[in-house]
This record gives C-alpha cells, structure tokens and sequence, in this order.
C-alpha cells in the first residue's frame, strides 16, 4: 500500500506547481489551468486523508470541489471570451488600464 | 460520523426559510426579466427590495421562535442560528437593499439595464446569508463560492466596457486563487483533526496541543501552523487585507460604482463574519501557543500593514473610486484590531464597526453614483468639486459620512474606531498598545485625503454645470444612510448592546494552558462534543431521533 505521505507529499507539490505557475504564466488561459491545479491537488489531500481516517466527509468535500470548480470554469471561461471580444488578446501584459 | 442518520426533518427547513425565499426570489427575477418588455425591466429592481423586504421579516421570524433557544446547531451541525448569524444577516441584507436602490439609476445611465443583474446581486446575499450561518468547512466554501462567483460576474457586468472586463478577469483570477489557498488550508486542516466542523477542530486541535491526540507524528505542529496560515491568508485576500490586497483597487475601480459599494461592504462584511466564526470557533487554541506562533503576531502584522498601506495609498489617488477602495483596504484594517484584541470589547467594536462602516461607505458610494450623467463618468476628484452650490444637502450628506470614514465625532465611525482601539488598550500587552498608537496616527493619516474630497465639494469652483439628478430610491438611501450614521454616533448605546450580545457564545472552547499536560481524552456524546471542556457554553444542538 502507497503510504500516505506520499499522497501528502504529491498533493504539495502539485500545489506548489499550480501556485508559482499563477505567477510566472503570462496568458489567462494557463493561468487558470493553474489554478485548477491547485484545487486538483487539494482533492488529492481530502481523498487520501478521507481514506485514512475511514470516513466520508472528505470524499464529499471533493465532489462539492468539483463542482464548484466547474461552476467557477464557466463564469471564469466567459469573462475570458468577453475580456477578448474587447481587446484581441490574453496576454496579461496587454490587460493593463487600470493600474495605480 | 453523522452521515447515516435520517434525513433532517421538514421542521429544521423552517429555519432555512429567509435564504429559501430570497433564493426563490432571485430565481423567479430570472423568469420575470424574460416577460418583461424592454422599455420595463426596472420592474426587477423592485421585485428584488420586495424580495429583501420578506426575507428581512422572515429573518426576525426565526429570530422570534428562536430567541430562547440560541445558538442552536441544525442540519448535523451544519448551519448555525445564533445573535452573531442574524446580526450579519441583517448587515447584508440592507446593504443588497441599498445597492440595488443606487443601482436602479446607474444601470439607466449606463444602458445596460436587465434583470439578470438583480437575480446575481440576491443569489450573492444568499451566499452571505449561508456565511453568517455556516457551522462547517464544507458549507462555508460552498457559500464563499456562492457568493463570490456571483460577483465575479457582476463586476463585470458592463459587457462592452473594456476597464469592467478588465476587472472582472483580475478579480476572477485572484479571487479563485485565494478560494484554492483556502481549501488547502481546509484539506491540511481535515488531514489534521479528521472533522470539517468547527467545534469538533477545535477540540481535536487543542486535544492536539495538549499532547493527548497520539495519532500525529512529530512534525504535524508545522503542518497545523501551515495549514491555518494558509486558510487565514485565503480569508486575508477575500477581505483585502495587505498584502493580499492587489486586486482590490483594480476590481473597486472597474466595477460598476454600485456593485463596488456591495464588494466594499457586503463582500467584506461576510468575508469579516466567516473570518471571524473560523478563527474564533474552530482555532481559539491556537491564538498564541509556547512552541509556536499561533495566529494573533500574524494578524497584528497584517492589520499593521493593512491600514498604513491602504492609507498612503490612498493619500495620491485622483480618482475618488479608487481613494475609497483604498480607504475600504485600510478600514479593513481598523476592523481587524477588534479580532487582535481577543476580549468582549474588542469583539463588540467588530461587530460595530462593520455595522456602522456598511451604512458610512454605502452612502459615499451613493453620492458618487449620483456623480454619474450622462457623458460625465462622475469617478474624478474634479467631478466632486463645487458639489456645494449645485446641490448643498448631498455636499452635507457627504461631508457627514466622510468625517464618519475618518472617526470624528459625533457619527458612528467615531464610536466604532473608539471600541476597536479601547479593545486594544485593554489587552495591555505591550505590543497591542503599540499597534493601538500605530491605529490612531493612521487615523490622522485618513484625515488627509478625506479633506481632500471636502474641500473639493465645499471651495473649489465647479467643474460643469449638468444638473444631478436624484430619483426617489436614492433620496430614501441616501437620508437612510446619514440619519443613522448620526444617530449612532449620538446614541451608541442600544447597538453597543446588540453588537455585545452578538459576540457572546463565539468562542466556546477556552483551553487553559497551565492544566496538566495529560488529561485523558474523554469519550464524546451522541452529539460528537466533548462535554468535559465546558458545557455551559455549548451552543444548544437539536437532537437525534
């Protein structure tokens, strides 16, 4: 059996990954794909860990995760379409009117 | 360990009936904006007060049947009715109520006037209202969700205009990051204690501190301290707390003024209420802690950072949408100090403060609004200026929640900022009255760029001559807003004692650290609490049959 540190372990560094890559991505499409990550790996800690202590509520947690994340996808997806309609472009350099 | 008991009985979804009308209201919103004509949609705007208008009743309903009972726990511990919940939902519901009243003129204006607008605003205080009641991790993200997706599409609401686009798709992005910051939080927390509801973590948490809880290895203490360090700073970044803040200005700016009105207090009120609740419920014990840093040393760094940042910000900006999304990070420090503070007046102050800020910042936003004609977008300093001769009761109005944002008497922002800071000071800790004084010379700071606006309505010479118009709705706000800034400002006394009636029973489980270090874990009751910690300040849990 696969210990559970490694489950831990993986889901940290899936996290990691999808955090830097929010901030090192320039095109909005990627850094979403990102974030997903990160909530991908956050599954994976509530599945392991549901697992372990033999009990449900964490299993239940990732199918609301999952859920919602669809849910934030749309709306997400679509003020990317709206955002490009304007402006030709998902380059977060271009995205630029409002600054300090 | 709850999940193969019967289904909650009709009777608990009584208690559910404020946010199931509100939520049926926001649905049939949907339908009616497609019966609706073109020329007819403002019908909408009012269909949505009625529909705050029941739930408000429906909310002192509950509060009626419920009143000798609270706090009660229903629905396996999941929603919480308690003085803290109905307070903020009260909160919310108002500012939606005002939010929709400004907008019905702004959305005239700006030709982009459809129910759907309406439907999202009631579906985000839905979201609230779940927030203020939340008693588990698990509904508090679907309520967070709730919430903030809805308003990552009302921010960008206005389709065609490149700057609410532009917000939208920052505010997206930086809102779901923190949601991810957030559940991994929640994800360590669970891999931790094994429990998503709140009273169950704190038991399982200070079991943990005091050693008795073998299954967990050595290291897991820096797994506890990371895992609530990252649902703090998720939280952090939905109240706009530096240095979380590097959305807020750009969404507060983008956003349709109305909808930055909402974010700056609703949004803020409830992200305030579910910061709050999980601190103070699920991880009192670890506030400070021997070994490790508990949360309080991070909190006070981030409320000092918070209100000198958000102020010197705001000290240059030219554009009063803006100044005031930078005054809203900094007053989110000020509130911050009542949680530092960690003792009933400091809590009061909380509650307060978020009372009063709603209806002060409400009604600036308001006034700005008003700013918005035709071809004049209303958001620049220059718009404000010679408000005086053109309409002197709004340049009044204005002037009186300005000196309210800024703390002087006689208004309510006063009373609030002097229960935050007298919180403060009687904590007597060495560090808290430094960060007392640093709260009060910020507040000298504030008076800057708040006179700025002042002496731009009262000296300068105006900068157009088109008319401002006022229509019944934002007349019935506006007097709403001023009167009772005023008059909580002069007679504090009845919401001082609601808002300390409010934070009793929020922190039930009170760990003393100097116990023995081995008390054996005592075996729980049907309703999984541990009854050997204190259960006189349990709240009331409906029973099992």
């Amino acid at each position: 059996m696969v210990p559970l540190s490694w489950y831990l372990a993986l889901s940290a560094v899936l996290f990691t990954i999808g955090a830097v890559g929010v901030f090192v991505k320039r095109n909005v499409i990627s850094i979403f794909m990102c974030i997903e990550l990160m909530l991908n790996a956050v599954n994976l800690t509530l599945i392991a860990f549901s697992s372990f202590y033999r009990e449900v509520s964490g299993q239940l947690f990732v199918f609301i995760v999952m859920t919602v994340a669809a849910a934030e996808a749309g709306v997400g997806l679509a003020l990317v379409i709206a955002v490009f309609r304007n402006r030709e472009s998902l380059n977060t350099d271009d995205i630029n009117l409002l600054k300090l | 360990m709850f999940l193969l008991q019967v289904i909650p009985s009709w009777k608990e979804t009584l208690f559910l009936m404020p946010e199931l009308q509100l939520t049926l209201f926001a649905c049939f919103i949907l339908v009616l904006d497609l019966l609706l004509p073109r020329g007819k949609k403002t019908l909408t705007a009012y269909a949505a007060l009625i529909g705050i208008a029941f739930t408000l009743i429906g909310v002192a309903q509950v509060y009626y049947v419920t009143r000798n009972v609270l706090p009660t726990l229903i629905f396996y511990q999941m929603y919480v009715i308690d003085n803290f919940s109905f307070i903020f939902k009260v909160i919310v519901l108002i500012s939606a109520a005002i939010s929709i009243a400004i907008s019905i003129k702004y959305l005239e204006t700006e030709k982009e006037l459809r129910g759907d607008y309406y439907s999202l605003l009631l579906f985000a205080t839905v979201g609230m209202m779940f927030i203020a009641s939340s008693y588990n991790l698990l509904m508090f993200y679907v309520s967070l969700e709730l919430m903030a997706i809805s308003v990552y599409v009302l921010v960008g609401y206005l389709k065609n205009n490149d700057k609410s686009n532009e917000a939208a798709l920052k505010y997206f992005l930086l809102g779901a990051f923190s949601s991810g910051i957030f559940l991994y939080g929640v994800s360590l927390v669970y891999a931790i204690t094994g429990e998503l509801n709140l009273l169950e973590i704190a038991i399982k948490v200070s079991l943990f501190i005091l050693g008795t809880d073998a299954k967990v290895g050595v290291g897991a203490h820096y797994l506890l301290a990371f895992a609530v360090a990252l649902t703090g700073a998720g939280l952090l970044f939905k109240v706009a707390a530096v240095p979380f803040h590097m959305w807020a200005p750009d969404a507060y700016e983008g956003a349709p003024t109305p909808i930055t009105a909402f974010m700056s207090v609703a949004v803020k009120a409830a992200s305030y209420a579910m910061l709050a609740r999980i601190f103070l419920v699920a991880f009192p014990a670890l506030r400070t802690i021997k070994e490790l840093p508990g949360w309080l040393p991070f909190f006070i760094g981030v409320a000092a950072l918070t209100m000198t940042v958000g102020n010197i910000a705001a000290m240059t900006q030219k554009n009063t949408k803006r100044m005031l999304a930078y005054s809203s990070i900094s007053q989110a420090g000020y509130i911050l100090l009542g949680l530092i503070a960690s003792n009933e007046t400091g809590y009061t102050g909380l509650v307060f403060y978020i009372l009063a800020y709603t209806l002060m910042n409400l009604g600036a936003f308001a006034i700005i609004i008003l700013l918005r004609r035709d071809d004049i977008k209303g958001d620049r300093l220059e718009n404000l200026s010679g408000l005086i001769k053109k309409k002197p009761v709004l340049a009044v109005m204005m002037l009186v929640f300005l000196i309210s944002l800024a703390g002087i008497p006689p208004t309510s922002g006063f009373v609030g900022k002097y229960l935050l800071f007298a919180g403060l000071i009687k904590a007597d800790n060495f560090w808290l009255n430094r960060l007392a004084v640093l709260a009060v010379l910020n507040t000298v700071i504030s008076f800057y760029y708040y006179a700025q606006i002042i002496k731009a309505m009262f000296i300068d010479i105006p900068s157009d001559d088109k008319p401002i118009n006022l229509n019944i709705f934002s007349t019935i706000s506006l007097v709403f807003a001023t009167v009772l800034t005023i008059l909580i400002g002069i007679y504090p006394q009845p919401f001082i004692e609601i808002s300390k009636s409010v934070t009793k029973n929020l922190a039930p489980v009170q760990v003393n650290q100097q116990t023995s270090p081995t008390p054996t874990p005592t075996p729980t009751n049907d309703s999984g609490i541990d009854p050997s910690i204190d259960p006189n300040l349990f709240p009331n849990v409906i029973p099992r049959k």
